[in-house]
């Protein structure tokens, strides 16, 4: 498979594969560069800390749609080995853009409930490229309602462009879906953390984002619509995904600074994509971490944080 | 999300054809033209088409609520632009002018009142205001008025007409889907009814949170309800939508919709329901409405 790459990953790729190619002749002509590996391997390690910690918003973005993330069942399999994916919403269909489940994590069963994208064009058909249905939505909230009913803990994984604007997700009630998880999500009383991993895009993610904690990793953004949409209506002008990114400061270390989110989770150096392995441990610690601070809390506690919690969001003026 | 751009052309200052401006409108689906005083009266309903245009928010709570019975609460709220947002035009420029257009400080008026002797607690969007998008201000206002309604135990009235969220302040404007649809979670486990009237045209964020949760869910005859936008749905599926597609009357069809009211029965339709669900509480002895100083500015 080819390895994708973003114009601002090539230099390093390009230092990369000197590196290899000098690893690979040190090996073969049996001689010693290792001063030189040495030299290369630190050099590179610069670029990269040097090239990740100066993008853009947009850059930002794009690195949260890297086609070689990883997506939530990359994670989930990591985190959970024992996880089998449960299907349907008992309604009218199932819902593949998300995928749930329970699974062992430290010990402890956890439903997990992620937005999954696909990897090669059979299974990103078969996702519909992580736009859920309301089936989805509505399968996710089965899920969060048994989890509830056998007190165990959610975590959900939020990767989307957003949910799935089509004939038949509005005739099957698109928006009441996701309405009814924000109202209900917010009222489900056992700890809830939520994780975007990817793309948070809008009400899609917000859908599976009502939780007492909510993290972001390091190179994934949120926002009320896309760079790409916001660009279309107030400029007129689908080129100025910049322009829009910039004004709607939708970054991990953005929604973290405006005290929307609860953390943001360190990524391997280079982005999730260079070492899913380290980038599911990172996650692993962060989710062992925030779902401990609830173990000695009543599920009625638990709500009432929750809901205290989305309702601060927000500042106004006010005249009295 | 916020997918909905108002005409250039506000409501009342229709093509002129000849009469003064201000004395005729002209109606915006058949083109009859109405004397503005009767299509006032008529509470901007076409007498020959029956198309309903767009209600400005005070209009909307003097038709629903007792005459004189109406306080209104929050009315200094304002955006404070925590992203300094700017497209081709600053935010924070967009705000003054929306307000000096619509006589508004955002795009929400909320109040108490009573609607035939029954308390209630209502909230009416500005269409007028930036397509009555919801930002932190909108949010912060349904959820004071859901508030309101559980400490005085009476009913939960929100007459939507939004665009949906708004873009200008980013992933705050999302979060009050969260927020207020958390807040009618609590007035439903309270006990209390909250009726949704949906008016043209109900999309995105709006949609997607409070609107569609109402006990009672009531829209206008042929109001565009929707998540995604016909313009964004048409994008994507590269093909042409069928008429009526997204309308009330599609919607009643598929089960999203309790009942479709027409704008001059609208009042009675909700009272009536009021009357269903809180029989076990006379309108007396809901607390008469409780006027808070406040100042308007
Ligand atoms: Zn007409």
């Amino acid at each position: 498979m080819a390895v994708a790459f973003l114009d601002f990953e090539k230099r390093i790729l390009e230092l990369e594969n000197k590196l290899d190619e000098l690893r690979s002749l040190s090996k073969l002509q049996n001689t010693d560069f290792s001063a030189e590996i040495r030299k290369m391997h630190k050099k590179l390690n610069t670029l990269k800390r040097e090239t990740f910690s100066n993008l853009n918003r947009w850059q930002k973005t794009q690195l949260a749609r890297h086609p070689s993330r990883p997506y939530a069942y990359d994670y989930i399999r990591e985190i959970a080995p024992d996880f089998i994916e449960l299907h349907g919403d008992r309604l009218f269909g199932e819902g593949p853009s998300i995928v749930s489940g329970f699974g062992t994590m430290d010990a402890t069963s956890i439903m997990f409930i992620g937005i999954q994208k696909g990897r090669d064009i059979k299974e990103k058909m078969y996702r519909n490229f992580g736009m859920p249905h309301p089936e989805g939505y509505r399968k996710a909230l089965r899920m969060m309602k048994m989890a509830e009913k056998f007190n165990r803990p959610i975590v959900t994984l939020l990767d989307t462009p957003g949910a799935y604007p089509g004939i038949g997700a509005e005739e099957r009630g698109q928006a009441e879906a996701v309405a009814r998880n924000l109202l209900e999500m917010s009222g489900i009383a056992v700890p809830i953390v939520c994780v975007v991993i990817g793309e948070g895009g809008s009400g899609g993610a917000l859908a599976l984002g009502v939780g007492n904690r909510v993290l972001m990793l390091e190179h994934s953004v949120y926002s009320v619509i896309s760079p790409e949409g916001c660009a279309a209506i107030l400029w007129k002008d689908q080129t100025k995904v910049e322009e829009a990114a910039d004004a709607l400061a939708l970054t991990a270390q953005d929604l973290f600074e405006n005290r929307i989110i609860d953390e943001v989770v360190r990524e391997p150096i280079g982005g999730a994509h260079r070492d899913p392995i380290l980038a599911a441990h990172i996650l692993r610690r962060a989710l062992r971490r925030n779902l401990g601070e609830f173990s000695n809390l009543s599920g009625a506690e638990i709500v009432r944080q929750r809901r205290e919690k989305f309702r601060q969001i927000g500042s106004f003026l006010e005249q009295q | 999300m916020s997918w909905y751009t108002r005409k250039k052309t506000p409501l009342g200052k229709g093509e002129k054809r000849g009469v003064p401006e201000g004395l005729f409108i002209k109606c915006e689906r058949c083109g009859e033209m109405i004397y503005a005083g009767e299509f006032e009266t008529a509470w901007r309903v076409c007498k020959k088409c029956g198309k309903h245009h767009t209600l400005p928010s005070r209009r909307r709570i003097m038709l629903l609520v007792d005459e004189g019975t109406f306080v209104e609460h929050d009315a200094g709220i304002q955006s404070m632009d925590v992203l300094k947002f700017r497209d081709t035009k600053k935010y924070r420029d967009r705000i003054k002018s929306a307000q000096k257009e619509s006589g508004e400080m955002d795009a929400i008026v909320c109040g108490n009142g009573k609607m035939n002797g029954w308390g209630v607690e209502i909230a009416a969007f500005e269409f007028g205001f930036m397509g009555g998008s919801m930002g932190v201000v909108v949010g912060e206002k349904i959820t004071r008025a859901t508030e309101r309604a559980i400490k005085r135990r009476c009913p939960m009235i929100i007459v939507s007409c939004s665009g949906g969220a708004r873009m200008q302040e980013g992933t705050f404007s999302l979060m009050q889907m969260a927020k207020t649809s958390s807040a009618i979670a609590e007035l439903g486990e309270a006990g209390l009814p909250f009726f949704s009237i949906l008016a043209h045209p109900t999309a995105g964020g709006v949609t997607a949170s409070f609107a569609m949760l109402g006990d009672v869910i009531m829209a206008e005859p042929e109001a565009l309800i929707c998540f995604a936008g016909p313009r964004v749905i048409e994008q994507t599926i590269r093909q042409k939508l069928p008429d009526g597609f997204q309308r009330s009357e599609f919607l009643l069809e598929h089960g999203f919709v309790d009942v479709i009211v027409k704008r001059e029965e609208m009042k009675n339709t909700i009272s009536t329901q009021i009357k269903h669900m809180c029989a076990n509480i006379a309108p007396e002895n809901i607390p008469p409405p409780v006027a808070e100083p406040e100042n308007k500015s």
